[in-house]
């Protein structure tokens, strides 16, 4: 009894602890500001619907900000809004505009440093320099979020969701769209990235760096200015994901920079220039990938060992690889390839001779750029014809020798 | 000129060979889009058949055309009409059937599958454009050589070497160059080459409005600024009018010291 006594003493006293307060035009309380010097850690602040002129807010107590429909922090173009320093907080449910540009200061909507266990849910961003940037933060959860700008060039416009130096992130449901990076990670690790829409930025529909132990599965990223750049990053797992659209002249659905250790699978590469494009990535598995419709469906450059390329479907793309180096220890092995013309006698499914991804056509471009006017003309189709029968230029042990006839994943 | 258009345009119709050629594109539509349903994809693939096939058969039916109807025109000579008008009623008699096999040929399982519901309706009438040109070049270029060689062998020999010239050797010929001379700069170049082949010519119109837009890459700002506006479309258009017109002005620059 009086440790039920006690538990109740103790709940009330928490209860009567973590305050609520109310924010809107004719309370006691204007602005927000205000409200962050009366809140005490615990406290839940309410900012009822209406337009607050406010910047450079101070958060450095464990809070809980939420709003409701037609809660708008206006920024003034002037500078940072929200700028948060404490664990434990809780924000949602609000909708902030107009966050000034700088080219010396990192402005943000919504800047989190050294904070741990937080959330962001449901926070609609419009008209931003920064989105949500997080420095040197852990175990934060950012939900559901909203964010979008109409970024021109890269010079003037900052990044959707920005993390630098943080662990344990989950980034999860947020649409991004119309600025520079749509998600942006730098140092990042253990870390997991889902749901997410990505779509017409202006540079990187998801750009990171010195980010190991991630994984990213699920997300759409379309129609960005130069797709997706994925550097310098070790044991990295990225599944569902589907890379549509980035079509222009250096534009990837996925560029890959030193990659180590990683499984890419299950993923949806449609209509870009260049579907996969590998730099010194070693010891990556790509499995059950679909390539619909790319220019160039993987591109290899130099060093990449070790490379697996096992049950991807290759589908009517317009080259299917550009390979500039040696064959290395890379595999390639049960792939469908639509441009497959071989034959199956004894109907097991597999193509009874082995496929040559590389054409000679293929080939030259790489080595002339500019012989690609000639894409489809009936000459290159007599010389990557010869070549295929009697290969001379292109690698000759770079092949596939068990094409699978049918396609092989109908996830898509 | 336009009775001996009509009469060309007519012989040609009641010909069994007209008929084969309409049927061949219409069977060629159906089984294409039976095959894939996606009409952007069959767009390419029938670009890749039009390119090599309408100048083929363009330059066939204009040779044995005019070697075939050579008594006929020996006779219509020898009435008091005007060379020219002869001359330029047949030719365009036999381009405009052959024009017509195609369009139609293609136009009609086009629109049955639903074309004009598709986005690719303007890559399909650039499509239909293009072929109807390469038509019209290639019948005049084998009527200039029919003009000017009075053995049939020879100038069925000539008329396809020129055919294989312009849809083969000369690209392997402009390859090689590019390969050879790939420390220059080689856009304006490459944009200039693709201008004086005809095939070549439509093979990049339709492409820039297919896949290789993008896949260029810097090196083809140039054919992109070009060929991407309106202004470059215009451009390449009148280039193929060109190349219709100067042909057909020597046609007819040959047919005054003609001796029949």
């Amino acid at each position: 009894m009086k440790k039920v006594t006690l538990f109740l003493l103790l709940f009330s006293v928490t209860f009567l602890y973590a305050k609520r307060i109310e924010v809107c035009k004719n309370c006691e309380i204007l602005t927000i500001k205000k409200a962050m010097e009366l809140a005490e850690d615990g406290d839940e602040i309410f900012i009822k619907k209406g337009i607050y002129k406010e910047n450079d807010i101070e958060v450095n107590k464990a809070v809980t900000i939420s709003g409701e429909k037609g809660t708008i922090i206006d920024g003034g173009f002037i500078s940072g809004v929200l700028h948060i320093t404490s664990d434990n907080f809780v924000l949602k449910n609000i909708k902030i505009i107009n966050v000034g540009v700088s080219y010396t200061k990192d402005f943000a909507a919504v800047k989190v440093v050294k904070c741990k266990n937080f959330i962001i849910e449901n926070i609609e961003l419009n008209q931003i320099f920064f989105g949500i940037l997080i420095e040197k933060s852990h175990y934060g959860k950012i939900i559901g979020n909203k964010l979008s700008s109409t970024a021109k060039d890269e010079a003037n416009s900052g990044n959707g969701i920005h993390i630098w130096h943080s662990s344990n992130m989950i980034v999860d449901s947020n649409e991004v769209f119309g600025m520079r990076d749509g998600i942006y990670f730098e140092f990042v690790t253990e870390s997991k990235i889902h749901n997410n829409r990505s779509h017409h930025n202006v540079r990187y529909g998801l750009h990171f760096m010195f980010s190991n132990n991630d994984t990213y599965y699920n997300n759409e990223f379309k129609n960005n200015g130069a797709g997706v750049a994925v550097m310098f990053s070790k044991f990295i797992t990225m599944y569902q994901n589907k890379f549509l659209n980035n079509w222009g002249s250096a534009s990837y659905g996925l560029l890959l920079k030193e990659i180590y250790d990683t499984q890419i699978y299950d993923n949806l590469f449609q209509e870009n220039t260049i579907g996969i494009k590998g730099e010194g990535c070693t010891r990556i598995n790509y499995k059950n990938n679909t390539f619909l419709r790319n220019g160039w469906a993987i591109k290899i450059a130099g060093a990449c060992y070790t490379n697996v390329f096992e049950k991807n479907d290759f589908m009517h793309n317009s080259l299917d690889l550009a390979y500039n180096t040696k064959v290395n220890d890379n595999k390639f092995e049960n792939n469908h390839w639509s441009e497959y013309t071989g034959y199956d006698l004894d109907k097991d499914g597999v193509g009874d001779i082995p496929y040559r991804p590389v054409k000679l056509f293929s080939y030259i471009v790489n080595r002339t750029p500019e012989a690609l006017v000639l894409l489809r003309s009936l000459f290159v189709d007599i010389i990557n014809f010869s070549e295929k029968v009697s290969p001379v230029f292109t690698p000759d042990d770079l092949m596939d020798k068990k094409p699978i006839m049918n396609k092989i994943n109908d996830r898509f | 000129m336009l009775k001996i258009l009509k009469y060309s345009f007519y012989d040609l119709m009641r010909s069994r060979w007209s008929y084969v050629y309409f049927l061949f594109y219409l069977l060629l539509g159906f089984v294409l889009l039976f095959l894939n349903n996606d009409v952007n994809k069959a767009v390419i693939t029938l670009m890749n058949i039009i390119i090599v096939l309408t100048p083929l058969i363009g330059t066939i039916f204009g040779v044995m055309y005019y070697y075939n109807s050579r008594e006929f025109t020996e006779l219509l000579l020898a009435q008091p009409i005007n060379r020219k008008k002869i001359f330029m009623g047949q030719f365009l008699g036999i381009s405009i059937s052959l024009t017509l096999s195609l369009v139609l040929g293609l136009g009609i399982p086009f629109m049955l599958y639903g074309l004009f519901k598709s986005t690719a309706i303007f890559n399909f009438g650039l499509l239909l454009v293009v072929g109807s040109f390469l038509n019209f070049i290639f019948v005049a270029l084998s009527y200039n050589i029919a003009l000017s060689t009075e053995n049939k062998i020879k100038g069925f020999g000539y008329a396809i070497l020129m055919w294989l010239f312009l849809a083969v050797i000369y690209d392997g010929v402009f390859l090689i160059s590019l390969v050879m001379f790939d420390e220059y700069p080689l856009d304006k170049f490459s944009l200039i080459a693709t201008m004086f082949n005809p095939i070549d010519l439509s093979r990049i119109l339709i492409l820039l409005k297919l896949d290789i837009s993008a896949l260029l890459g810097y090196t083809g700002a140039v054919f992109r600024k070009f060929f991407g506006t309106n202004l470059g479309m215009m451009l390449s258009m009148s280039i193929l009018i060109l190349w219709v017109l100067i042909p057909v002005v020597r046609m007819n620059l040959k047919l005054k010291n003609k001796d029949f």
